[in-house]
């Protein structure tokens, strides 16, 4: 476990970069983080993603599975690797400053 | 980690339901974890592309030792389904039915809808040539997201650089 500064803010992250604390994301922090990912401008569609997540990860801090979000989100699996290139899975809960999704679908 | 993307290519050779999801699930786990996946469906494999097909994957009991009793709601512990009441008319479709209500129960989408979902997320599949000629299919037999046919050498080529897992 490290801390490190993120938009200001100091936070506890783990190996992988991974807040290990929800309560510590800002959007500040999430924007800083998408950048980190490659993602310049979170749009709309990010924060559809984004907030649905971390609504659905509520006080239990994991993210919600892909076929969650496409499902519940209104944002579907084309859109939603096209938003989140090249790992969507890792990147919405890194982002969404939330622990992986347990699931496996 | 390096900078070179990591590539898996699944080779699907079985066409009963439960053979079916294990590339599906591992092949949508690694799109979902950056991972580029390549699916090449031959043999029996190509019940899983073949849109007359894709929707009627069944899994028998018959020979099947980890089918157990306790499958069906009877709960009897290590007791097998006896070969002899799978070959009973309507057991197949009783099995297969449990198995996809199970599958519903865990949100796990139908075969078909699972393939667009890869699809949709940028897997690339395949059919075996020589499947598609000894069963007499053509390209219009496919579910959209099958690019190609293409021969096992063009296959050996085309993942010059993967992890392959035969299933």
């Amino acid at each position: 476990m490290a801390t490190r500064e993120i938009a200001g803010k100091t936070v506890q992250v783990n190996e992988e970069g991974f807040l290990t604390n929800p309560s510590d994301w800002t959007k500040e922090i999430a924007a800083e983080l998408a950048k980190e990912e490659g993602i310049e401008v979170l749009t709309e569609g990010h924060w559809k993603v984004i907030d649905f997540a971390r609504q659905y990860a509520g006080t239990g801090g994991a993210s919600p599975t892909l076929r969650t979000i496409t499902s519940g989100s209104g944002v579907n699996t084309k859109d939603l690797f096209s938003l989140f290139p090249k790992g969507p899975a890792k990147k919405v809960a890194k982002i969404a400053g939330l622990g992986k999704p347990e699931g496996c679908v | 980690m390096t900078d070179k993307p990591r590539k898996i290519a699944f080779i699907c050779s079985k066409g009963t339901l439960d053979m079916a999801y294990p590339a599906l699930i591992m092949g949508w786990a690694a799109l979902g974890n950056g991972i580029e996946v390549t699916l090449f469906f031959t043999f029996w494999g190509m019940d899983l592309i073949n849109k007359h097909r894709i929707d009627h994957l069944e899994l028998a009991p018959v020979a099947n030792t980890s089918m157990k009793m306790s499958l069906m709601g009877v709960k009897t512990g290590n007791l097998g389904i006896p070969n002899l009441m799978g070959v009973l008319p309507g057991m197949t479709a009783f099995a297969t039915k449990l198995m996809r209500d199970k599958m519903n129960e865990l949100d796990v989408p139908p075969v078909r809808e699972f393939m667009q979902m890869l699809a949709d997320a940028g897997a690339k599949m395949y059919a075996c040539k020589m499947s598609v000629d000894m069963m007499d299919l053509k390209k219009e037999d496919f579910v959209d997201g099958v690019e190609a046919i293409v021969t096992a050498a063009e296959f050996i080529e085309m993942t010059e650089d993967s992890q392959i897992i035969f299933i």
